[in-house]
């Protein structure tokens, strides 16, 4: 190699390093200074660096360096923080009852703009992000309530949520009539005519009003009412409304009467801080739908 | 001198790179170094110190004259008070000074480069603050070539010194802007300032001490667009600082051209001595005609001047004169010279036309306004009586320091439609009122609900907003979706 390195290349003068390609051949410059000093100095850099913070995994453990920097601290410092430059009214909030929250123009803001917030992160997932929900997931703009729409109701059901394992979670599941037995099974399609009639739907075909009303008052009004205007005592949803939580013809009644419905919602207390228990309370009351 | 000479062209083979030639630009007096030392002052003065200018707007509002207040969103500049979607005014300033700098160089080419500019304005002190310590620019010239001293260490220290203090200086009037000035410096001084403050005067430090103390006039040379722009600009009427070499060529002593003039044979004016050349800031020699190099400061104006003064020749062998009048020196015409040229009326006619237009809409600001945004998800919700229910977020503003109550309104729907909103009191089916506290916005959920009945898919709407002390008004159209005809 050394005889190659003493190639000199006639127009610069420069010495080569030997390395040719279709007869270019490379001039051996040396790396600008500042680069390497740059080099040198990210080396140093990386030294220190190792020493002064976390940086070697160790079988159980890791070094924790010279500094005893640790992000999960860094992130509950920023935490803490945002809870001292949300001051006074996060306070209030976590320990307002929803009806002072309403009544006072500022708090409700922040109640409206952190609710918002929180239900997008923990609701959106089922409700939607508007709120507007889906088969099955009720929508919490309109003022039907399963579980009942003033502030007490929404607060319960958001903090225990609906038939989970916790003992505070509302209970209440509908029957599967078809399915145990409880309604003959030629019988059930006479039952939803009857149920659809309750919101002034027609039903095409040859059913038996009377008979489909008179299995409603011997299986269903116990929960639902006679008239079926529901209770939200055990989640019995008003049938007069014509708003339906799993669909109203014929098909998705008769699979609701056969196999009973029973949604479920997880409860919230555990997982979110009483604030922003009382946040979502506010937010979802105020959506449109909440009672007096 | 050969057309390759002039343009300093190197020809085909030599690299396309060149060592730069270091500036020593000599202190130099006459007009228009008086010029450029009010200027200095006066713009200098205006940046370091308008910040701490006071303006009282009211209990609600900072009183500092120009604030560009991000927190809150606001930008004040005296009486005139600007939120963030009335950034246009912004925009339209940015037209004015453009239009201004075009104005400018039709009537006397690049005074903005000269005098104005904030690169020449800062290399000018730095290289007055060299000059003070270093000595002018033979001492100076001497000195560089000569080994180092203890003498001249310090020197050097103390002129950088000097240089990063301005430049310190500098960065730290640039955060006043940004902050209640008085607040801010003495949260400065005490280490209390938020760590943006300290980053951005560290920043601004910096590029001023590199762009005013090392690299001067290759900025203007290098980086700059507008010597770029502004040679296509350019016309043949616009005054420039211009060598007349009609009057100085053939160059030769004093002595010999007042034997040539005796013995009736052609003697020019300029005798060579290159004052003009040692006391330009950016090194160039103007009798090469006009370059990308000169930023027409005129200090080579000053410099000729004072020279001809002792050599008992009239002045104005360098001095702001047209190419035209060049031109027609050379066929020994009178001068004359047009301010009043298609370009510049049209450039004055624009910028009066956009500057009435500004202070129009500046004077017209409403100071209330409404924006409204329907939900999108759900478009519309059916209620359990029938009746359908749009929601919408509605924004109330507020643009002055009071707080005001206003009345909204709902128009355009049939009977029986209903307006609501979550902390407002109701006033009627269809208004209700609300307060919007100073200088600020309030978001409000509202709700429009229509009774059960046929209706069209989409109904257009509007909210109106009524301050109720003075009747301002602000309007805002939308539209009721609803499911239509479907049962």
């Amino acid at each position: 190699m050394a005889a190659e390195h003493d190639t000199v290349d006639e127009v610069t003068g420069k010495t080569t390093t030997g390395h040719v390609w279709d007869g270019i051949s490379e001039l051996n410059n040396p790396l600008p200074r500042w680069w390497l000093m740059v080099f040198y100095a990210t080396i140093v850099w990386g030294l220190a660096y190792v020493v002064a913070y976390p940086a070697i995994p160790l079988a159980t453990t890791f070094t924790k360096g010279l500094l005893g920097y640790s992000s999960r601290e860094s992130v509950e410092a920023e935490l803490e923080g945002l809870k001292a430059l949300r001051g006074e009214s996060m306070v209030r909030l976590a320990s307002a009852e929803p009806e002072a929250i309403l009544a006072d123009p500022k708090l409700l803001g922040v109640a409206q703009a952190l609710g918002k917030a929180a239900f997008g992160t923990n609701c959106a997932p089922c409700h939607g992000q508007g709120a507007q929900g889906a088969r099955s997931y009720p929508n919490l703009n309109d003022d039907q309530w399963l579980w009942g729409g003033t502030l007490a109701d929404i607060k319960l059901t958001i903090a225990h949520g609906i038939r989970n394992e916790n003992p505070q979670s509302r209970v209440g599941p509908m029957p599967a009539f078809g399915r145990d037995g409880l309604i003959p099974k030629a019988d059930i399609p006479h039952v939803a005519a009857h149920v659809r009639s309750l919101s002034g739907k027609k039903t095409d075909g040859a059913y038996d009003l009377a008979k489909g009303g008179k299995l409603f008052a011997e299986n269903c009004a116990a929960c639902h009412g006679d008239a079926g205007k529901g209770n939200p005592e055990v989640g019995a949803p008003n049938l007069t409304a014509d708003i339906w939580l799993y669909g109203g013809d014929m098909t998705a009644l008769v699979e609701t009467i056969v196999n009973g419905r029973a949604g479920v919602m997880p409860g919230w207390a555990d997982r979110l801080d009483p604030a922003a228990v009382n946040a979502l309370t506010v937010y979802v009351h105020t959506l449109g739908g909440g009672r007096k | 001198m050969s057309a390759a000479e002039r343009l300093d062209d190197p020809g085909d083979d030599a690299p396309l790179y060149a060592a730069r030639k270091r500036v020593y630009p000599q202190a130099v007096s006459g007009r228009f170094r008086a010029i450029k030392w009010a200027v200095l002052g006066v713009t200098l003065g205006i940046y370091y110190f308008l910040p701490f200018l006071r303006w009282y707007r009211g209990p609600n509002a900072p009183d500092q004259a120009v604030l560009i207040d991000f927190p809150s969103r606001r930008f004040y500049f005296f009486f005139i008070e600007i939120w963030p979607q009335e950034f246009y005014y912004v925009t339209g300033l940015l037209v004015l000074a453009a239009l201004t700098l075009f104005l400018m160089n039709a009537v006397a080419g690049r005074v903005w480069c000269g005098y104005l500019c904030p690169q020449t304005v800062w290399t000018d002190l730095f290289y007055a603050v060299e000059r003070l310590v270093e000595g002018d620019r033979r001492e100076r010239m001497k000195k560089d070539g000569e080994p180092w001293s203890v003498e001249r260490v310090a020197q050097k220290i103390l002129k950088h010194s000097l240089w990063l203090m301005i430049a310190w200086w500098t960065g730290g009037a640039w955060v006043l802007y940004f902050s209640d000035a008085p607040t801010l410096v003495r949260e400065l001084a005490t280490f209390q300032a938020p760590v943006v403050a300290y980053v951005w005067i560290g920043i601004l430090t910096f590029t001023t001490y590199v762009f005013a103390g090392r690299m001067r006039e290759q900025v203007c040379i290098y980086m700059c667009p507008w010597p770029r722009i502004q040679a296509a600009l350019t016309d043949e009427h616009a005054l420039n600082v211009m060598y007349r070499y009609d009057r100085g060529e053939p160059r030769m002593s004093a002595k010999k051209a007042e034997q040539a003039r005796a013995a009736g044979a052609e003697a020019g004016d300029c005798v060579d001595c290159n004052q003009c050349v040692a006391v330009c800031p950016t090194g160039v020699d103007i009798r090469h005609g006009a370059q990308l190099g000169c930023i027409q400061c005129g200090l080579c104006i000053d410099a000729c001047d004072n020279v001809m003064a002792k050599i008992g020749r009239p002045a104005g062998l360098i001095g702001y004169d047209t190419d035209a009048n060049a031109e027609r020196r050379k066929q020994l015409l009178e001068p004359v010279y047009r301010v009043l040229r298609p370009r510049t009326v049209l450039y004055a006619g624009l910028i009066v036309a956009i500057g009435v237009f500004m202070l129009a809409a500046l004077l017209g600001r409403a100071s209330l306004g409404v924006t409204a945004l329907h939900d999108r998800n759900p478009l519309f919700v059916r209620l359990a009586d029938g009746s359908v229910r749009n929601a919408y977020t509605v924004r109330l503003i507020n643009k002055t320091l009071e707080e005001r109550v206003y009345r909204l309104e709902l128009a355009g729907l049939p009977e029986g439609a209903r307006l609501e909103a979550v902390g407002t009191h109701p006033s009627g089916d269809r208004t209700l009122i609300a307060e919007v506290g100073p200088d600020r916005t309030r978001e409000l959920r509202v709700l429009v609900t229509l009774p059960k009945g046929t209706l069209e898919p989409s109904v257009p709407l509007s909210f109106r907003l009524v301050d109720i002390a003075t009747g301002a008004q602000a309007s805002v159209g939308d539209f009721f979706k609803s499911p239509g005809s479907a049962p």
